[in-house]
C-alpha cells in the first residue's frame, strides 16, 4: 500500500521545484565547450534510480516484481559505472596547452 | 537497521555533491572534480540505501550490478570518441528503462491500493520512461546508421501519433480511477513504447542534438517521478537536475536552429528534396580543385578558420585537422576553429572530438565570438559541415533553414569546402548556396585523405 500524506506531497513538490530552478541556474553557466561531458554526467547522476530499484527489490515478493527490479538494477548500474567513467575519459582530453 | 536520520543525512550529502558537481562542471579547470564528487555522491547513496533496506535477494542484486557494471565499463572504455552521441543515446535508453521498470514493479506490488496522487505520478513516470527507452533506441540506431538517418514519414503520421499517445494518456486516466486494472497498465506501457518509436523515427539526423537533449530531460523527469512515488527526496533532486539540464540544452539547440520544439518533434524536417543537385552543378558553376592546388593558398594566408561539421566525425578527420593546424601555425598562419552550436550530432560534439585530437580549447571559438572575424579572414576551410554555413539561411525565405543563425563563412576572402563527392545534398537534404559562391572552391574527396594531403604539401612547401 502506498500512502503519501499531503504534507509529503507538498514537501516533495517544493523540493522538485527548487531543485529544478537551481539546476536551470547552474546549467546555464556551463560552457558550451563542456556540453557533451555535462550530458554524460547528468545521465550518470540520473542513474541514482538504482536507489529506487534497490528499495523495491528489498520488498519484491513475486517473480515478476523481483525480475523487474533486477533488470532495473542492471540498467542503472550500467549507467552509473559507465557514465562516470566516460565522463572522466572525455574530461581528460580537455587540456589548455593541448599537450599530453 | 541503521537509524533513519543517518540515512537521510547521507542522502542530503549525496544531493549536495550532485549539485556541486554541476557547478564544478561549468569550467574545464574544475570539471574533473565535478565528475569525481558526483561519483562519490552515487556511492554514498547506494551504501545508505543498502543500510536502510537490507539485502533481500542479495545474490541476484550482486549479479545484476556486476553484469551492468561490466557492460557499462566496457562501453565506456572501448567507445571511440566519434561514437559518443550513440553512447549517450543508449545510456538514456538504459536510464529510462530502469526508471520505467521500477515504476512497473512498484505498481504490481501495490496494486490495487495506490492513492490518486501516487497513481498519477506513477503513470506519467512510466509513460515517460517507456517512450524515452524506445525513442533513445531509435536515436541510437539512426546515429549508428543501422537505420536511415533521414526522417521516416508515412501517411496519417500525425493522426497515428495522436491516437497512440492519446491512448496511453486515456489508459493512465482510467488507471488513476481504478488502480487495480493490471491489463490497463500493460496497455499503457505498450502504447508508450510504440509512441517512442513513432516520435523519433520521424526526426532527421541533423536534429539529433535536440532530440538527444529532450530524451535526456525525459529520462531525468522520469527518475524524479520515481522519487515522488517512493517518497525519496534524493531521487527528486537528482532527477530534477537531470531534467532541467536536458531542457536547457534542448532550448539552446532549438535557438541555434531558430526552430521550436514542436517543429523539431513533429515537423518532419529534412525530408525535403527540392532541386536536382546535378543540374545545378552545371548551371551554377561550382569550381573545384585538388588538394595540391589548395595547399599553397593556405600556406600564404595570414589567417585561416576551420569549420568542422558532422562529416569530420564520419571521416574521423579530427587528428588530421589538428595536424593541419600545426603545419599552418609553423608557417606563421593564425588558425582557429569555428564551432556552431548544432555542429555534429549532440551538444558539444565537435569540442570533444577536437579535444581528443589535442587541439587546445582556446582555439575552439563559439559562433558569437568568431562571426565578426570572417570578413578579415583569408581562407575558411569547411570540413564536412553544411547547413551551418549555408547563406540561404540569411536571405532565402523559401529555405527550410531560413532564420537559422549561421557561421558567416561566406564573408571570408576565400572558402575551401571539402566534400566527399560532387553533387548530392547535405544531410538535411537542402541545397547549399555556399557551393557556388564566387569565393568558394570545392575539394572533393574523403575529408581525412584531403587534409592529410594538404598537410603533406604545406610541409614540403
Amino acid at each position: 500500500m502506498i500512502e503519501s500524506t499531503s504534507a509529503d506531497i507538498i514537501t516533495n513538490i517544493m523540493i522538485f521545484a527548487l531543485a529544478s530552478l537551481l539546476g536551470l541556474e547552474l546549467i546555464k553557466h556551463v560552457s558550451r565547450l563542456l556540453h557533451t561531458p555535462l550530458m554524460s554526467l547528468t545521465n550518470a547522476i540520473s542513474s541514482v534510480a538504482i536507489v529506487a530499484a534497490l528499495i523495491v527489490m528489498s520488498y519484491a515478493n513475486t517473480t515478476l516484481t523481483i525480475t523487474l527490479a533486477a533488470v532495473a538494477i542492471a540498467c542503472a548500474a550500467t549507467n552509473a559505472i559507465g557514465g562516470f567513467m566516460i565522463t572522466e575519459r572525455i574530461l581528460k582530453m580537455f587540456r589548455k596547452d593541448g599537450k599530453k | 537497521m541503521i537509524a533513519e536520520s543517518l540515512i537521510q543525512i547521507i542522502y542530503i550529502i549525496s544531493a549536495i555533491l550532485f549539485t556541486l558537481s554541476i557547478k564544478w562542471m561549468s569550467e574545464v579547470k574544475t570539471s574533473r572534480r565535478g565528475n569525481f564528487s558526483a561519483a562519490i555522491g552515487m556511492i554514498l547513496a547506494v551504501i545508505a540505501t543498502i543500510l536502510a533496506v537490507g539485502t533481500n535477494h542479495y545474490e541476484l542484486t550482486i549479479v545484476a550490478v556486476v553484469i551492468g557494471g561490466i557492460f557499462g565499463a566496457a562501453m565506456a572504455m572501448k567507445m571511440p570518441m566519434t561514437a559518443i552521441p550513440q553512447r549517450t543515446a543508449i545510456s538514456h535508453a538504459f536510464g529510462a528503462l530502469a526508471a520505467a521498470l521500477v515504476g512497473a514493479a512498484e505498481f504490481f506490488y501495490n496494486t490495487p491500493s495506490i492513492d490518486t496522487f501516487t497513481m498519477s505520478i506513477l503513470s506519467i513516470e512510466v509513460i515517460l520512461g517507456f517512450l524515452t527507452f524506445t525513442g533513445s533506441i531509435v536515436a541510437f540506431l539512426k546515429l549508428q546508421e543501422l537505420i536511415s538517418g533521414r526522417p521516416i514519414i508515412y501517411p496519417a503520421r500525425k493522426t497515428i501519433s495522436f491516437l497512440v499517445f492519446g491512448g496511453a494518456l486515456l489508459s493512465a486516466i482510467l488507471l488513476i480511477i481504478n488502480p487495480g486494472n493490471q491489463t490497463l497498465f500493460l496497455i499503457m506501457g505498450a502504447l508508450s513504447l510504440v509512441f517512442g518509436v513513432i516520435l523519433v523515427i520521424a526526426i532527421g539526423g541533423a536534429d539529433m542534438p535536440t532530440v538527444i537533449a529532450i530524451l535526456n530531460s525525459f529520462a531525468g523527469l522520469s527518475a524524479a517521478g520515481l522519487g515522488f512515488v517512493l517518497n525519496n527526496k534524493l531521487l527528486i533532486v537528482a532527477g530534477a537536475i537531470d531534467g532541467s539540464s536536458g531542457l536547457i540544452l534542448a532550448i539552446l539547440m532549438c535557438k541555434a536552429m531558430n526552430r521550436s520544439f514542436t517543429n523539431v518533434l513533429f515537423g518532419g524536417f529534412g525530408n525535403i528534396q527540392k532541386s536536382k543537385a546535378g543540374k545545378n552543378a552545371v548551371e551554377r558553376n561550382i569550381k573545384s580543385m585538388v588538394a595540391e592546388e589548395a595547399a599553397p593558398l593556405l600556406s600564404y594566408a595570414k589567417s585561416v578558420i576551420i569549420i568542422p561539421g558532422y562529416g569530420m566525425a564520419v571521416a574521423q578527420a579530427q587528428h588530421a585537422s589538428k595536424d593541419l593546424m600545426d603545419s599552418l601555425e609553423e608557417k606563421g598562419v593564425k588558425v582557429n576553429f569555428a564551432i556552431h552550436p548544432v555542429a555534429g550530432r549532440m551538444p558539444g560534439h565537435m569540442n570533444v572530438l577536437l579535444a581528443e585530437a589535442d587541439v587546445p580549447y582556446e582555439k575552439l571559438k563559439e559562433m558569437d565570438e568568431i562571426n565578426s572575424d570572417f570578413k578579415h579572414t583569408d581562407v575558411v576551410i569547411v570540413v564536412g559541415a553544411n547547413d551551418i554555413v549555408n547563406p540561404a539561411a540569411t536571405h532565402n525565405r523559401a529555405s527550410p533553414i531560413y532564420g537559422m543563425p549561421i557561421l558567416k563563412a561566406y564573408e571570408a576572402k576565400m572558402i575551401i569546402m571539402i566534400k566527399r563527392s560532387p553533387g548530392g545534398l547535405g544531410f538535411s537534404g537542402i541545397d547549399n548556396e555556399l557551393f557556388w559562391h564566387k569565393n568558394t572552391t570545392m575539394v572533393y574527396g574523403d575529408a581525412k585523405e584531403v587534409i592529410n594531403k594538404l598537410v603533406q604539401n604545406i610541409k614540403e612547401n
